[in-house]
């Protein structure tokens, strides 16, 4: 059932979908939900809310998940992995089949594919690798090779290592206690897969700081890198303004954007890394911020960036009597 | 017989009571991807400030039990992108629009106002006076009759005279009813009850506070019982200036409750964020909620809780 009536065909949409499936996977959960107009709209990278709590609930914000994989029995299947990490992902693994599931999706900017097969490797933390295997399909669709790099604190929080090993052309897996594959993080290896591979474009996911170095190690071998990012959200339909992140837009501009609707998927090199969770001194509409146009000059250099940054962030700490919107 | 939901705004007309809230809608163009924005009786935009404004840092939200904390800090593309973009937008998918502003400075307000009466397709501008006072310590206006008072009466010389002008005010004040009515006196139209409480969330584990800006508005069905409360204070000393009525509504009978009251108009805030279709449930469900009732017209209701008769609405 949809809950609007004027739907376009590409954007998302809500429906309460039927549970078919709820299965451990490792640490991890993944539920599988009918969700026909959902899944014939999905591409890879993007992701899906859903309600929690039942009727009467007590948790307001939407939870959001990766979406992991589509199939068409059913009329249109979604399936998503999770980790329980409160009351709202608690829920959500006592789900039992036949239950029915308030869903939103598909949401967010996907992966872009490149125009040719060029080598491509596909690197994830933890269960953040989910959304990766829609991907990798979609990337030999277009005759890419696939390399996966996959890691996590331990062997049963990496999710998809047997996907990985079947259907990439190598998979890499890192474990922090080495109880799975080389003893170590992701980025440990990344160099020397990027060699073997031949690696021409890098997909990530998984926690940021994970992200972070990717991208890091990506400019340093020069391959341009796309990460799609973790943000805490409470809408996903970009209403909210929660999960706010300062990206470069291509015009130089730092803007405080959106991971909701301007991502998940951002190149690597447009989020300010060091800058996430402040607003930076910059940043359009930043405290202090003047039009270019009245200062006749908004550009800054490197010099000072990081002092001004903590001004910035003090500035913002100053203001907090204020009430939120 | 289906009740008549027609509620006037001003010298207009909405097809009915249920709004969206400010700051909850943005601009209307996402929630535009779930329901016709054009079926609900208006939206209310998310506060309209002079310049393009970053916000705060994050964590900027924080679930609390049956609620949430946002410490958005205002974030938006500014005034001149909301004309240029926006506010024809709405216009050209027939919604009426509601726009909330906000400032820093009584100029601010009265700037905005006044920008704003040379746009087509403002139904009423919802002033936010729910913002530090950079002239007066960063006291927020709204918990000072004066200040209140100042910044309606600016916005009401600036604004043209058919845009009717409601003033936002916040239950964080000892006495609701003398800003309120410190708010008529300077000329607002009509008022909007209740914005968000001041609140904070402490992580027990990193033991700092949850929010980068340390505290927070507090929203959700958690404050409906405040926004009842302060509707019904304000509505039974000025029973004839009009309501909007918000404070966690997730339900037509929610809604139903702020009208009687002594909303005319409800708006829908964070049940969006729980669900994106909330404001078309909600109205289907008031509809529902009058016609088992046998209610033929919402504005018989409005106030109805005041009266010991309990008989329609009082004189």
């Amino acid at each position: 059932m949809t809950a609007g009536e004027a739907q376009p065909e590409t954007g998302p949409m809500q429906v309460r979908g039927t549970v078919l499936t709820v299965r451990r996977v490792d640490a991890y959960h993944a539920i599988t939900v009918v969700a026909p107009g959902v899944a014939a709209r999905f591409k890879p990278g993007q992701f899906v809310t859903a309600a929690v709590g039942g009727q009467d609930t007590a948790m307001l914000s939407r939870r959001a998940f990766s979406i992991h994989d589509v199939r068409p029995d059913h009329g249109g299947t979604v399936e998503f992995v999770f980790a329980v990490v409160g009351p709202g992902t608690r829920w959500l693994a006592e789900r039992r089949a036949r239950d029915v599931l308030d869903l939103t999706g598909p949401l967010g900017r996907p992966f872009p594919v490149p125009r040719d097969p060029v080598s491509c490797l596909l690197v994830g933390g933890g269960y953040g690798s989910s959304p990766l295997f829609s991907l990798a399909d979609r990337l030999r669709e277009r005759r890419c090779t696939v390399d996966f790099l996959l890691g996590a604190s331990s062997g049963d929080r990496i999710f998809g290592a047997l996907t990985a090993r079947r259907t990439g052309r190598s998979a890499t897996i890192t474990t922090e206690d080495g109880s799975l594959g080389v003893r170590g993080m992701v980025t440990d290896m990344l160099g020397q897969v990027i060699h073997e591979a031949r690696t021409d474009v890098i997909y990530a996911c998984g926690p940021m700081p994970m992200l972070r170095q990717v991208t890091a190690l990506a400019r340093r071998y020069d391959i341009p890198v796309q990460v799609a990012v973790e943000e805490a959200m409470a809408c996903g339909i970009g209403v909210c303004m929660t999960c706010v992140l300062p990206v470069i837009g291509t015009d130089g501009i730092t803007r405080m954007v959106r991971a909701c609707v301007d991502g998940p998927v951002f190149r690597g090199e447009q989020v300010r890394w060091d800058d996430i969770g402040t607003i930076p001194f910059d940043a359009l509409g930043a405290p202090g911020w003047e039009p270019r146009a009245r200062t006749g000059s908004g550009d800054a250099g490197d010099a000072g960036e990081a002092a001004r940054t903590s001004q910035a962030r003090s500035a913002a700490r100053a203001r907090r009597a204020s009430h939120g919107s | 017989m289906a009740p008549d939901l027609r509620t006037r705004l001003g010298s207009s007309e909405l097809p009915n009571p249920i709004l969206t809230a400010s700051g909850c809608a943005s601009s209307g163009r996402e929630l535009a991807q779930f329901i016709d924005v054009s079926k609900i009786g208006a939206i209310v935009t998310k506060s309209v400030m002079l310049a393009p404004r970053a916000g705060r840092p994050t964590p900027r939200m924080a679930e609390t039990p049956g609620g949430m904390l946002n410490s958005i800090g205002l974030q938006g593309p500014g005034i001149d992108a909301f004309l240029q973009r926006d506010l024809p937008w709405l216009l050209s998918r027939g919604a009426r629009t509601v726009v909330s502003i906000a400032g820093s400075t009584i100029d601010e307000f009265a700037e905005l106002a006044a920008r704003l009466s040379d746009a087509a397709g403002v139904s009423a501008i919802e002033v936010n006076i729910s913002c530090p006072n950079v002239e007066h310590r960063g006291q927020v206006f709204a918990c000072d009759p004066v200040d209140a008072g100042a910044v309606i009466e600016a916005v009401r010389a600036r604004a043209r005279f058919d845009i009717p002008v409601f003033a936002k005010l916040s239950p964080d004040v000892t006495d609701i009813v003398a800003i309120a009515r410190a708010c008529v006196a300077a000329g607002a139209d009509g008022l909007s009850l209740i914005n968000t409480l001041l609140g904070m969330a402490i992580d027990t584990d990193t033991m700092r506070p949850v929010l980068a800006g340390l505290t927070g508005g507090l929203s959700g069905p958690a404050i409906r019982p405040i926004a009842v409360r302060c509707i019904w204070q304000v509505s039974e000393a000025l029973p004839n200036v009009p309501i909007i009525g918000m404070g966690g509504v997730l339900t037509g009978r929610d809604a139903l409750e702020l009208i009687l009251a002594g909303a005319s108009m409800v708006s829908v805030g964070t049940a969006i964020f729980h669900d994106p279709s909330a404001c078309a449930r909600i109205l289907r469900e008031l509809d529902e909620e009058l016609a088992r009732r046998g209610t033929e017209r919402v504005s018989d209701l409005v106030g109805a809780a005041h009266d010991v008769r309990a008989s329609g609405r009082r004189v």
